[in-house]
Order: structure tokens, then sequence, then C-alpha cells
């Protein structure tokens, strides 16, 4: 790897009681870049996640997360919370989690919390109608504002986020970990259940929030044409370990990795080897 | 009693089948009743136990209950099978929050001339003063329940904390109402804290129970640290409250002579209602304020999924405390009301029950929804009210109130949730989507 | 020690008592999700059935002790599991997909219908009865004339309280009805989808919890001498508080939390005060929520993410 590195992985193991989940995991996701880690279903690529943003304590090991000012953080050592408040690190789920009983907009306003935390005077300004708070709620709206128009939203932004259809929701997701403005993006499988055509609007979605945005994304991923299409760099993982790594092209070639998706899954396997041809 | 009327015939709609759902019924009522009603014993006076029969009362009440689920039965069927599950068709529900547009204002307007329109009337007033000690209470805990999704069954421990604090400030140490009211909701905040500080990483249930304990810990307390609280027999001569240090009493510093018009004891009960009622606004502005800006809407979207908030850089601990003291404070300002209201305070105002039926209004209401609990409130407490002749019966009727509502509305009166922003247009939430939060 | 071992002996006595009160609402839990708050009641109103059974029986001119004990125990069982059976079918079942705080709220309101059901049946007065079954040993008496006294009633509690939960241990493990539990306990609609009669499942859980919560109030009646319409409230917390602290949701977690809460109350009476015993109780409740959420052998709760 040449690039200059956001995260540093290193030595990852993660045990559920006698349950080796994660073990001895290295890896290193790039700035500007988009890193998928991949591999069939139970290789531990969620709990990789969830150690990296705090949901989960790792046994051993340590996650370094470097900032364009040089400033490092240790993951390991933060709650949940703060990785994403003080590390920039934010995250989507597997399963989506919004707020469904809140307003799209109010999905977003609540992804800016901290900052709108800080203007309200931790809620004593805000009490009174302070306009330092005024304006920053109105920033926070435009904010909100914009990144409806680029996951295309704008129409939806007063309707519940209960009500929206699956791939709505799911690019909704991604726009409120942007909102909070985050140094690594982590998405946990964002193109499972979408349509073609909803899978080849996100990855243009992804590709500009590298691209114009500068943040690096690290992916999980089931569906071979958004990783194979989109990441820099992928690293594979089978049965808590790194089976390989590389380019989308070294990969795919890749008879480890061929293997692992054999043994688990037909079709998964096909897919990796059918997406670049 | 009504009827255990749940046999389910879905099938059964001819009259024989109908009257063997009723015959079972009420075949199972009679074995129910059989020895509670059925025989009444009593402890004699040299505590031996005697007991006596009454099978009138009993073929009454099986009577009854085979009458009732005949009744129920045919209902059932008039209205549909849907009949239990949404009684309000849609159309009137549209109308009702058309109404309740205008609603709000109105019942402010015509709750400001209460005093006015029946100021002869003392038991109206004392009664509208309780409503609105309870609407104030069902604001205070829904931001508890109702915003943040924490399940608090301890409410009730405020209450008594702010009550407390302000008896035992004012008669120890004669401080005035208006000092020692900031003071009880800033005790009771503090109290909401440090209970909040250890169990607010629990979850649900477990909350739940735990806030029920700190409950029945704080009213033992009160009952057992006699030299402090008086025990059992409470504390006693806690000032009335004063129009910024005149008092509203016959003497000639009071508010009457001061102004020069004729002494009436209404005076002082037109006062306490202003006083509640601008309590009971505060809180209701507060929170309304709270919800529009970021910690309020923390509070709702800690309701809707917490890992979410947490992995949004959210500090879900202080959050969550922040609205546990919130609630506790709101509790603890109407607690010092209540004491100087009532003049006299024991353990005995602060059970368990006191919690349920707070619990029971903020739920009715909607929960979230703050005039959905002042509308609960009105309901409940007035309802309550029009039982007081029953006395005993009145629990009971309660009891059967909370069971069949929640069976009826089991989310509350106000079914939908207003949002705190918008871009175009606010529309409001079914509340279908919103969740109660696991807390 | 002579006195700490008498204290022993009357906390796993009492300890047996909420053991078996219990085990209603860790299986309720279990298998509905809610904490049924009208458990309690339906303890007093076992113990009521129980007291008014005695008192026909007596009257009816029986003497033999065992065949009255017997008649009681299967009376009281029967009526209060019925009880359990009708609260279920009308305030818990057309709540069962219902929001949480629902059912919660509509088992609250049927504790205050049974505790004042009971007081306007019964009067609100305490109703005490003879000491019935009399005698006991002496185990042990020391110089100063300290006596270690293990009554025929205590060990009658005991003895029940095992046999009762050697036969629903059985029940549980061994059983059609107790898979059927185990099954809804994990996945009710798949439980109903292979066929278990998930409605009939639920309703026997609430028929087993009333009529063990009937045998703890015949042990109360027994054990102290009187019932009265307000005893279900306390003693169901407390049965409460035993179920989460061995752990909500397992049997014999249940039976050990009951014993734990029955002995720190006897000893906290016995060495520091008995006002404060209830607060212990409490206290110790808070303090082992926050130290071991999931209780003495519930199971761990992984958060999924």
């Amino acid at each position: 790897m040449s690039g200059e590195r956001i995260l540093n992985v290193d030595q990852l193991t993660m045990r559920f009681g006698g349950i080796v989940a994660v073990q001895d995991l290295s890896f290193a996701a790039e700035r500007r870049k988009i890193t998928a880690l991949i591999g069939p279903n139970g290789a531990g690529k969620t709990t990789v996640f969830n150690c990296i943003t705090g949901f989960y304590k790792p046994t051993g090991g340590a996650i370094r997360l470097t900032h364009a000012d040089g400033r490092e953080i240790a993951l390991e050592r933060l709650n949940d919370f703060r990785i994403a408040k003080q590390a920039k690190v934010a995250r989507t789920f597997q399963n989506i989690r919004l707020f469904p009983g809140m307003t799209v907009l109010e999905n977003l306003m609540v992804a800016q919390h901290n900052m709108l935390m800080r203007a309200s005077g931790f809620t004593l300004l805000g009490l009174v109608g302070a306009p330092t708070y005024r304006d920053a709620e109105k920033r926070a709206i435009d904010l909100a504002t914009d990144w409806l128009k680029r996951v295309n939203l704008l129409d939806r932004a007063d309707d519940a986020a209960g009500n929206l259809a699956y791939g709505d929701q799911r690019r909704l997701e991604i726009a409120r970990a942007m909102c909070t403005e985050p140094a690594l993006l982590c998405l946990d499988e964002p193109a499972a259940g979408l349509n073609a055509r909803e899978s080849a609007a996100l990855n243009e979605l992804l590709l500009s929030i590298r691209d114009d945005l500068g943040t690096s994304i690290l992916l999980i991923e089931h569906d071979m044409s958004v990783v194979m299409e989109i990441s820099d760099h992928i690293v594979v993982m089978d049965h808590g370990v790194k089976i390989a790594q590389g380019t989308p092209r070294e990969v795919r070639d890749d008879p480890k990795v061929i293997a692992a998706y054999l043994g688990a899954d037909e079709e998964e396997a096909m897919a990796v080897m059918e997406s670049g041809s | 009693m009504t009827a255990p009327s749940t046999q389910t015939t879905k099938t059964a709609s001819g009259i024989p089948a109908l009257l063997k759902t009723a015959f079972i019924n009420a075949v199972i009522a009679l074995v129910l009743f059989s020895l509670m009603v059925g025989i009444r014993t009593e402890a004699g006076s040299e505590g031996q136990l005697t007991y006596w029969t009454r099978f009138g009362e009993l073929a009454s009440l099986v009577a009854a209950v085979f009458g009732g689920s005949i009744v129920i039965e045919l209902l059932r069927q008039w209205i549909g099978p849907a009949g239990t599950e949404k009684l309000v068709p849609p159309a009137l529900q549209k109308g009702m929050s058309l109404v309740g547009r205008y609603l709000a204002p109105a019942l402010l307007i015509f709750t400001l001339l209460v005093p006015v329109i029946f100021y002869n009337q003392r038991y109206i007033l004392d009664l509208a003063i309780l409503v609105l000690t309870y609407v104030m209470l069902g604001w205070g805990l829904n931001v508890v329940v109702g915003l943040a999704g924490l399940l608090d069954l301890g409410y009730v421990a405020f209450y008594a904390v702010g009550a407390y604090s302000y008896a035992l400030l004012a008669t120890n140490f004669g401080w005035s109402f208006w000092i020692c009211l900031p003071l009880a909701g800033i005790l009771a905040a503090f109290w909401g804290v440090l209970l909040g500080f250890p169990v607010l990483r629990l979850r649900g249930d477990y909350l739940a129970i735990v806030t029920l304990a700190f409950g029945e810990i704080i009213r033992l307390v009160l009952i057992n640290w006699q030299s402090l609280t008086g025990g059992p027999n409470g504390v006693s001569g806690i000032p009335r409250p004063t129009l910024f240090g005149i008092p509203l009493n016959n003497s000639d510093d009071g508010l009457a002579a001061k102004l020069g018009i004729e002494f009436s004891p209404t005076h002082r009960i037109v006062f306490l209602f202003y006083l509640i009622l601008a309590l009971a606004l505060l809180t209701n502005w507060v929170t309304i304020r709270l919800r529009g800006l970021p910690i309020g809407r923390a509070w709702e979207a800690l309701r809707e999924d917490e890992v979410a908030c947490r992995a949004l850089g959210i500090n879900t601990t202080t959050t969550k405390l922040t609205a546990f003291a919130t609630g506790a404070m709101f509790g603890g300002f109407a607690g010092a009301f209540f004491a100087t209201r009532q003049g006299f305070i024991s353990p005995e105002s602060f059970t368990f029950q006191e919690s349920a039926l707070v619990l029971a209004i903020v739920v009715l209401g909607g929960m979230g929804s703050q005039l959905g609990v002042a509308l609960a409130a009105l309901t409940m407490i007035g309802g309550f009210e029009l039982f007081r002749g029953l006395e005993t019966y009145r629990m009971l009727v309660f009891g059967w109130a909370m069971v069949l509502i929640m069976i009826w509305r089991p989310r509350g009166l106000v079914g939908h949730r207003a949002p705190t922003v918008y871009l175009k247009k606010a529309q409001a939430i079914s509340s279908d989507l919103v969740k109660e939060g696991h807390g | 020690m002579d006195y700490f071992a008498q204290q022993l002996i009357n906390g796993l006595v009492l300890g047996s008592i909420y053991g078996l009160i219990a085990i209603g609402y860790t299986m309720v839990y279990g298998i509905v999700g809610m904490i049924n708050f009208a458990h309690g009641d339906v303890f007093m109103i076992g113990g009521f059935i129980a007291l008014i059974t005695f008192l026909i029986l007596i009257s009816l001119g029986l003497t033999a002790i065992p065949v009255i004990l017997l008649v009681v125990l299967l009376v009281s069982m029967a009526i209060t599991a019925l009880y359990g059976w009708t609260i279920e079918r009308i305030a818990y079942r057309p709540l069962r997909h219902s929001f949480r705080l629902a059912p919660m709220l509509s088992a609250i309101g049927m504790s205050f219908v049974l505790t004042n059901y009971s007081q306007v049946a019964q009067g609100a007065r305490v109703k005490p009865i003879p000491p019935f079954i009399t005698g006991g040993y002496t185990l042990h008496e020391s110089q100063d004339g300290f006596v270690i006294q293990l009554s025929n009633i205590q060990i009658m509690v005991v003895i029940t309280t095992i046999v009762l939960l050697a036969i629903f241990t059985w029940l549980v493990s061994r059983t059609r009805l107790g898979r059927d539990m185990r099954a809804c306990e994990q996945d009710q609609t798949m439980a109903a989808l292979l066929g278990v009669n998930v409605d009939r499942t639920i309703s026997m859980t609430f028929v087993i919890g009333a009529a063990l919560a009937a045998v703890a109030g015949l042990m109360y009646l027994l054990y102290y001498g009187l019932v009265d319409f307000f005893m279900g409230f306390v003693a169901g917390i407390k049965a409460f508080t035993a179920a989460v602290l061995g752990g909500i949701g397992s049997l014999p977690g249940a039976m050990l939390g009951g014993l734990a809460i029955g002995l720190i109350e006897t000893f906290w009476s016995a060495y520091f005060s008995v006002e404060y015993k209830d607060v212990a109780a409490f206290s110790i409740l808070i303090v082992v929520l926050i130290f071991m959420p999931t209780g003495l052998l519930g199971r761990p709760e992984v958060e999924k993410v």
C-alpha cells in the first residue's frame, strides 16, 4: 500500500466466550479511498465493524485512526459514542436503524446533535432563543437539505422515516451518517436488498462521497457488482482471519478467495469470479 | 365486576352459540366468585373468625355476568369483527384532529376563566386545582416516559421529595414558598440524577422495577425516619403561600386589607388555582421549547433507537439523565405546591398508586402529546371524582378503567406525533410508527 | 451462633414462599415478556380462598388435619388457577401484540381491581386463623436458654416447596407442555408454525403460575396465621425482586432469588432493624441489577447491533 493511511487495524482479536470471531486481523484503510471488507457469511466482518465503531471492546489488538492533521486516536480505548463524536467515525447498520417515528429531516438533525448542543449552550442559550443558536440551527437545516438533495429525498423531507421505501431508508441512513461530517464512513452492507438501478445509484453516491468530499469509506458488502466496481482496496476474511487483500483484480484472481467462497456459497463464488469479466 | 367475556367464538353467530358462551362465562364466574363473594369472613371481637353466606349477591353477580356476556357478544357482532380494535372510525379521527387544533387554545381560555365562572363553587375550584396538579405531574412524567421512552414507575418519589423539601424547609427554617419552590425542584432533580446515574443503563422492564423499588424506598424512609419526617404522622402546619410576601389571610397585613376589599377565603383558593396553572403552563412551555432543541430531539431519538443514537455520537447516559432530572424537577415543583396547598403531608399521599395514576395519564394521553396528557388528566381525575360517593368501589372502577382503556386505545387518546422541525409543511406522524423506547 | 441458625431457618422458610410466587413472575416474563403486576394479588386471592375453605371444612366438622390440608390445597390451587386464566383472557390476551406499555398498565389496573375486589368482598380487616399446625422440634438448646426451634409448619412449607418444585421441573423439562412453553419462549411465531398451540400454552403458563401462587398463599396463611387484602402488593414486589435477582426467565433462579430475599430480609430484621427490612430488600435489588443486570442465573444478553 502506498497512500496515506486513515485506519490501521493491528492484530485485532475478538472472542465471545470460547468462540473466536476475529483472530489477529491486520489491515489498513487509506485516506480518500474506498476499502471493502468481504467474505462469506459468518466470516466476522460485522464483528470487525463493531470493534472499530466501539460497540464491542476488542479482546486484543489495536485500532488506530489518523486524522488529516496527524492526530492519532486509539479507537479500542474509546466508548461507542466518543468514537463518533471525537474520532469522527460514522456508521450504518446491516438492518437499517433509523428513527422511524421522526421525520426524514429530524433524522438528519439528530445526526448534528453535538454541534447543535454546543451552539445551544448546552440547552440554556437555546431555551431563551439566543440568535447564535438560531443561526446554528439554520446551518444544520441547510446541511441536511444539501444531503437530502444528494440522496434524492428532498421531497420526502417532512415524511416519517419509517414510511420510506426500503431503498430510500438505506440512502437516508447514509445521509444521516454523513451529516455527522465523519472522517471515516463505515457502511455495513449498504446495497443489501437494493435492485439493480438503486445499486447503481448507490455506487455513484459512494464515489461522490469519496471524490467530492474526500471522505474515506470502509465497506462491508456482499453485492460484488458494488464491491468490484467502486473499491480501491479489498480485504477478504474467512472464519475470522484475513485470507487475502489487494485490488479488485488481484482479489478476484486469488485462488484462496475463490476456494473460500466455493466452500461457503456457490452463487457468491460465481459472482466473485464473474464480476470482473 | 364485568364479565370474563373474551370467550372468542368467531363462528358463533346464532342464538344457541351465544347462550352457550354466556353460560360458560357464567359458570366461570360462579367458580371465581363462589368463595370470595359467596362467603364473607370477618374477625370477631375476640379474634376468632366467623363467616356467613351471601348467596344472593353471588347469584346476582353470576346473573350479571351471564347477561353482560350476551350484551357484549351482541355488541361485538353489531360493530363487526374489528370492533375491539378500532372503535373510532378514521373519518371521526380526522374530525377530531381538526377539533384538536382549536381545542388547546379553547381549553386554555376556559381554564383561565374557571375561577371567574365558578367563583362561588368551592368544590369545583378544588377539583380544578387537583386536575391541574395531575396535569402538571403528567407533563413532567411525559418528558421521561413520552419523550425519552424511559419507563419510570417511581415518579411519585420526586413528588414526595419536592413536598417534603418545602414542608421541612418551611417549618424548620421558616423559609418562604418562593425560595423553597426552586429548591424543591433542584432537590428533586438532584435525587433524579442520584438514582438515574447507576440505573439508567438498565433497559426496559428492569428500569421500571428499579424505579418502582426506589419509589418504595423513599416512602419507607419517610415513614421510618421519624425524627426528620414525623413518620406516619407526617408534617403539619406547613405555611400557606404568600403573594410575594403578602399573606392571603384575614390579618391587617393580608392582601384583602391592603387592597381594601372584604376578606374571603376564596381569595386563597383562586390564588392557588392560578399558581398551579402557572406552574403547569411553565412545565408545558419548557417541554415544548426543549422538544425543539437538540436535547429534546435527542430524547426522542433515544426512544426510537438507542444504538443508532450512540453511533451518531450522542452520549446516551447524559441524555437520559437530563430527561430524568427534568422530569424529576417538575415533579418536585408539583410536590412543593401540593404541600403548601394541603398544609399537611404524610407518606400516605405518595404511594405506588399515585405513580400508576400519573403513568396511566401519560399513556392514556398518547405518549408524548401535551394536549393528550391534559385531556387524560381531566378524564381520569374528573372520572375518579364522579365515583367519590362509591368510596371502596372507586379503585375497583379505576382498575377496570385502566384495563379497558388500554384494550380500547393502547396508544392513548392522541395518536399523532408532531414533528419538531420541517422544511415545507409539518405533517403529523402516525403513532404506529413511533417507538416506545427500551429503557 | 444459635440465634444465627434460628434466623437461617426462618429465612429459608420465608424464602420458599417468595420463591413459589417468583416462579409465576419468571414464567410469564419468559413467555410473554411482561411483568404480571397482578401476580402478587393472585397470591393474595389464593390466601383468601385457602382461608375460606378452611373455615368451611372446619364448620363441616372435619378434624383430620392431613385431609383438611389436602382439600384446602387442591381447592385453592384450582380456583386461583382459574383466576390466573381469567385475568390473562380479559386483560392480557387482547394486548398480546400491542405496544409494550399497554399490557403493563393493564396489569397494574388488574392489580388494583383484585386488591379492591378482595377488599370489597371480604372487608378491609386482617383475617386471622387460629394456629392450625402446632408443635415442632427443638434442635439445640444452649446454656443461656436459647433454643433453636424447627416448627412443623416450617418443615411443611419447605417440604411442600421442594415437592412442588420437583413436580414442576419435571413438567417443564419432560412433558409436551414444557416443550411447548420453551418453544414459545424462543419464538412464538415459529412455535405456532410448528403446530404449538400458543394461546393454550400461554394460558397454561398463567394457570400454573397462579396455582403455585395459591400454594404460596396457603403457606403464608399457615405460617403467619393471617391474610389481608393488601398483602399482595409488597409480597409481589419482593417476589418479583427475587425473580430478577435469580435471573428472570430462569426457574431455579427464581427459587434461588426467593431464598436470597427471604434470608436478606430475615437477617436484616434480626441484626439491624425491622423497619428497614423492605428498604434492604429493594436496595439489594437495585445493587444487583446495577452490577449483574441479568441476575444470578440469567443468560447474559448480548446486544445485537
